[in-house]
């Protein structure tokens, strides 16, 4: 007989994990109780965004308008969605290629449950979204002036009152894209995420996206979005890009979806 | 393995208003959402991968002809919010699939619901208007 494939490994780890998960807007009974308030200078937990943290349809009206060199590089992207998308057999998008998404896009698009850890001198972001973690400095030091750019950029974080945590970011590889709409972005972009924690079991985080290179102005691509947190022992899910995966999903669904 | 024998495929075409779902990381540009199409067959391969599942079905219609239909869903983590799992399905069951058809006309669609042989449905798609994306810039309106 036939044997199911199960290619990727966190499959068995999916099934397993499933009964202890809930999906962030599962209240049980009882929570219209107000939450505890938010212990001071904490963001530790296991966060979920729920649906909202996916933002498939791209920053729509929040992204700011173009520059002239803004506009030649969003030409030059061919998205999955957007008002420009195209079938995925035709689209260049580099998460296609499992190509990283890089910051901010892991958290401005398809942001899962994301595991927040702090340590003396950094906070760490565990992201279920294609297992990647990111580091944000909290010691004190300044962004460095000419960092080597990455995908993910340079961060460093301070503590603007007892529950309002400000990260600012710098340092990008020019890559990446913002979203799955195709929004580009230069290597000179700042990035500015505040974490605002409201009770013991809300979060709630906003992205600033300022890169005068491709818009004509600030924007704010994450406006509020709510995390709750999770049980401590929720399990965060593998999701991975898996090349030889990715190219199967190609070969079977996309291209011959577009006619290819 | 000696494979089951098909049952009749019964292919219904659908003229409904079906919302893409809020879980992929592409849109609608290769699909025709303005319908939907049905058909009963065997299943002949479930993958749970991502970035989506897919489901593989022998559908044979009326004159004995096979055609192998390839149905994508979402990713496993949100395929299980809506209660699916690995094991949800099986090779060589015989299934009712609902799909939202490629525009290309070939035997490929995106999953609105799995109808499994003990009656059980299981869905993808969000039912109830579309959800497409703009088609002129947000910002300029």
């Amino acid at each position: 007989m036939k044997k199911c494939l199960a290619i990727s490994i966190g499959a068995l780890m999916l099934a397993l994990a499933a009964p202890s998960l809930l999906p962030a807007q599962t209240a049980p009974a009882g929570e219209a109780k107000k939450a505890p308030p938010a212990p001071p200078r904490d963001l530790t937990g296991i966060w979920d965004p729920g649906n909202a943290g996916l933002q498939v349809m791209g920053p729509g009206k929040m992204r700011a308008r173009f520059t002239p060199y803004g506009e030649e590089l969003f030409k030059a992207n061919k998205p999955g969605r957007g008002f420009t998308e195209v079938p995925v057999a035709d689209a260049n998008d580099p998460n296609d290629s499992c190509d990283p998404s890089g910051f901010p896009r892991n958290e401005m698009y398809e942001l899962r449950p994301v595991q927040i850890v702090q340590t003396k001198s950094q906070i760490l972001m565990l992201y279920q979204f294609n297992k990647i973690w990111r580091v944000i400095w909290t010691d004190g030091r300044p962004l460095p002036k000419d960092h080597e750019p990455t995908w993910y950029g340079y961060s460093v974080g301070h503590w603007e009152n007892d529950d309002t945590f400000v990260v600012d970011t710098a340092g990008f590889t020019e890559t990446t894209w913002l979203d799955n709409a195709g929004d580009p972005h230069s290597s000179d972009m700042r990035v500015q995420e505040r974490f605002h924690r409201l009770d013991r079991d809300t979060l709630e985080l906003s992205i600033t996206i300022d890169d005068p290179k491709v818009y004509q102005k600030p924007w704010t691509g994450t406006d509020k979005l709510i995390l709750k947190l999770q049980p401590a022992n929720t399990e965060l899910l593998e999701m991975i890009c898996v090349p030889t995966e990715m190219e199967l999903y190609k070969k079977i669904i996309a291209n011959p979806a577009a006619g290819k | 393995m000696r494979t089951r024998m098909f049952r009749s495929a019964v292919l219904a075409i659908g003229l409904l208003a079906v919302a893409a779902s809020v879980f992929a990381h592409h849109g609608n540009a290769a699909y025709d959402t303005d319908k939907t199409v049905t058909m009963k067959g065997t299943v002949t391969q479930w993958l749970w991968i991502n970035p989506h599942t897919f489901l593989l079905i022998d559908v044979k219609d009326d004159s004995g002809k096979v055609a192998h239909w390839s149905a994508e869903g979402s990713a496993p983590a949100d395929m299980m919010k809506r209660g699916w799992n690995m094991k949800s399905i099986s090779v060589g069951q015989e299934v009712t699939l609902e799909v939202v058809p490629a525009k290309s006309g070939q035997p490929v669609g995106r999953i609105v619901q799995v109808t499994l042989p003990d009656g059980k449905v299981l869905q993808v798609m969000q039912s109830g208007g579309k959800n497409n994306s703009p088609t002129t810039d947000p910002t300029k309106e």
